[in-house]
């Protein structure tokens, strides 16, 4: 092997330029998603199934009209968000296992940034999968009424749900350990929006789910987009959308930085 | 920077197993030392200690000045490790591994990239660039995972069991590697199995056992401490029978020879310098001892 001629410091090598960890980080996370599109065809794919599976074969029992299409749509988006977040979990836990992070935390850089880099190429992923899946709703009969602003203020809402939801999912696979495991874990959290308004309205619940139902996040959430795309009754449901966002972002980022410190320098 | 190494006293259990119990070494700025023992003797977690991924239960150990615990990011900033098991991206390629790590070691796009350019050709990695590392063999992620090491020249480097799943051919390229930087001031700790290579490469020769430093020196020195010339007495086909190390004079010669006599076995004598081997042999079954008459 030749000499390698780049200059030599006795002094520690500088920090780098403000956001050089996170634009590389980003650009690596991007790469993944493109590289794995299995994640990305199931964060399309399921919420797909799923919704023609509502409206065809349960739309008919619930509203003989066909308007269910119109109540569904708002929850298969929350459920799509949902399982595009949950590869999150798998793709953090499997920087822990492959030893890469280790390589790392070894490296005058804040590693920490790797999480930032899954959690942006995560939300990107998965507004795409937004937009395919209200395309397709609306191929199916899904006639939104919002005006641009109310749609603004609906993709606006869902992507911070789908970043809150992401960091937690980035929290959970720090916490894993194990890429199986964290798989584990993100599934259970993908069963919520079934225990809210989503799919049907809470009222025609037994009355303890009904408690569950109307004090989780989803239902609010929901609500919001609903109101903002259907003109149902708004009431004070953005305000506790966003509240339950915030609330979960702040939880997620805290944990997910306790456990960051924890796992990373496990031994 | 007197020291690129200095370690005092340190110390490090697992769950009540203590690994290292009391480390002394210093080495100095610009040499290559090479650290045996057997395996669990706790090489890995030294490094990992050295290189801030674990911290010490006591004692201090500094870095071309800098305290591991106290100023971690400094230690970060002069340090470049390999460590044991491969870390490198599998969905990224080749290239793209250099390139994102070129990036995080300060450089800039232009520069990362030639950087990769330079490092795959010398690795020998240029065929398999564009490939995805998954696709990789297990000596060329090997391969790949030290190119890193070598993007920037780091004032300290840290190798844990760099040739291990390396071709002969690789092997030696790497030692070249070594050399040049250690040629050109970097001061390099590696690990290894093979004792050859540690004779052939390294300035000083560390040996721990039983968590402590049993043995240092220069290999001549080592190989000066386990005495003189060991009688070898091999079989028809040339297959080793017995050996018998002597302590160098012409008594002990005598006795040995005589003792092979006495076994009534056929074969030839011959009589060869100490080796590595035998001094890892030994002082490792002496420590082995030690630590049986403790427990
Ligand atoms: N994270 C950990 N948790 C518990 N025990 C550990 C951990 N890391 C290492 N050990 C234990 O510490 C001891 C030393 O391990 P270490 O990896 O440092 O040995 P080594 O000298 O590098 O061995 P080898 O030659 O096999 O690489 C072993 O007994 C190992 O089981
Ligand atoms: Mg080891």
């Amino acid at each position: 092997m030749t000499t390698i001629s780049l200059p030599r410091t006795a002094v520690p090598r500088p920090r780098l330029a403000l956001g050089t960890e996170e634009a590389t980080f980003i650009a690596r996370s991007l790469i993944h998603t493109i590289r794995t599109p299995d994640a990305l065809i199931m964060a399309v794919a399921l919420p797909v199934m799923l919704m023609l599976m509502f409206t065809f074969i349960f739309g008919g029992a619930i509203e003989s009209d066909g308007s269910y299409v119109n109540y569904v749509v708002p929850g298969i988006i929350l459920l799509c968000a949902g399982f595009g977040a949950a590869s999150t979990a798998v793709d953090v836990a499997r920087d822990l296992e492959t030893g890469i992070m280790d390589r790392f935390r070894t490296m005058r850089i804040r590693s920490w940034a790797v999480l930032t880099g899954h959690v942006v190429s995560s939300l990107v992923r998965n507004l795409v999968a937004t937009g395919v899946v209200i395309g397709v709703a609306v191929a199916v009969g899904f006639r939104p009424v919002g005006n641009p602003a109310e749609w603004i203020a609906a993709i606006a809402l869902i992507g911070l749900y789908i970043l809150a939801i992401t960091y937690l999912y980035a929290a959970i696979g720090l916490a894993a350990g194990s890429s199986e495991a964290a798989n584990g874990y993100g599934f259970i959290l993908m069963f919520a929006p079934y225990l809210s308004s989503a799919f049907v309205p809470v009222d025609t619940m037994p009355t303890w789910l009904q408690w569950i139902a109307q004090n989780q996040p989803i239902t609010p959430i929901i609500e919001t987009i609903r109101g903002l795309l259907m003109h149902t009754p708004l009431g004070n449901e953005p305000a506790l959308a966003l509240g339950w966002c915030a609330l979960i972002l702040v939880i997620a980022v805290v944990w997910g930085a306790i456990m960051f410190r924890r796992k990373a320098g496990r031994r | 920077m007197a020291n690129a190494i200095d370690v005092r006293g340190l110390r490090k259990s697992f769950g009540g197993t203590e690994v290292l119990a009391g480390i002394d070494l210093v080495v100095e700025s610009g040499s290559i030392v090479a650290l045996l023992g057997p395996n669990g003797a706790g090489k890995t977690t030294l490094i990992n200690i050295l290189s801030t991924l674990v911290k010490p239960d006591g004692g201090t150990a500094k870095v071309a000045g800098f305290d591991v615990l106290r100023d971690p990011e400094s230690v970060r900033g002069v340090i470049g490790l390999t460590g044991q098991s491969a870390a490198v991206d599998e969905v990224l390629t080749g290239d793209e591994n250099l390139r994102m790590m070129g990036r995080l070691f300060g450089l800039d796009r232009g520069e990362a990239a030639a950087r990769s350019r330079d490092l795959l050709a010398q690795f020998g990695l240029g065929d398999s660039a564009r490939k995805r590392v998954k696709a990789y063999s297990g000596g060329m992620r090997r391969r790949l995972d030290l190119a890193i090491s070598f993007i920037v020249t780091p004032p300290v480097l840290f190798l844990d069991e760099p040739t291990t799943g390396l071709d002969p051919r690789s092997r030696l390229e790497l030692w070249d590697g070594i050399r040049t930087l250690g040629a050109s001031g970097t001061t390099v700790l590696l690990t290894t199995q093979y004792l050859d290579e540690a004779d052939q490469l390294a300035d000083r020769i560390v040996l721990i056992g039983g968590g402590r430093v049993v043995v240092e020196g220069t290999p001549a020195e080592l190989k000066a401490t386990t005495g003189g010339e060991v009688v070898e007495l091999r079989g028809a086909s040339d297959e080793l029978i017995r050996e018998i190390p002597t302590d160098g004079t012409v008594s002990g010669l005598r006795r040995a020879i005589d003792e092979l006599d006495a076994s009534e076995a056929e074969g030839t004598i011959t009589i060869r310098k100490p080796s590595l081997d035998d001094v890892f042999m030994s002082v490792t079954a002496e420590a082995r001892e030690l630590i049986d008459t403790k427990g």
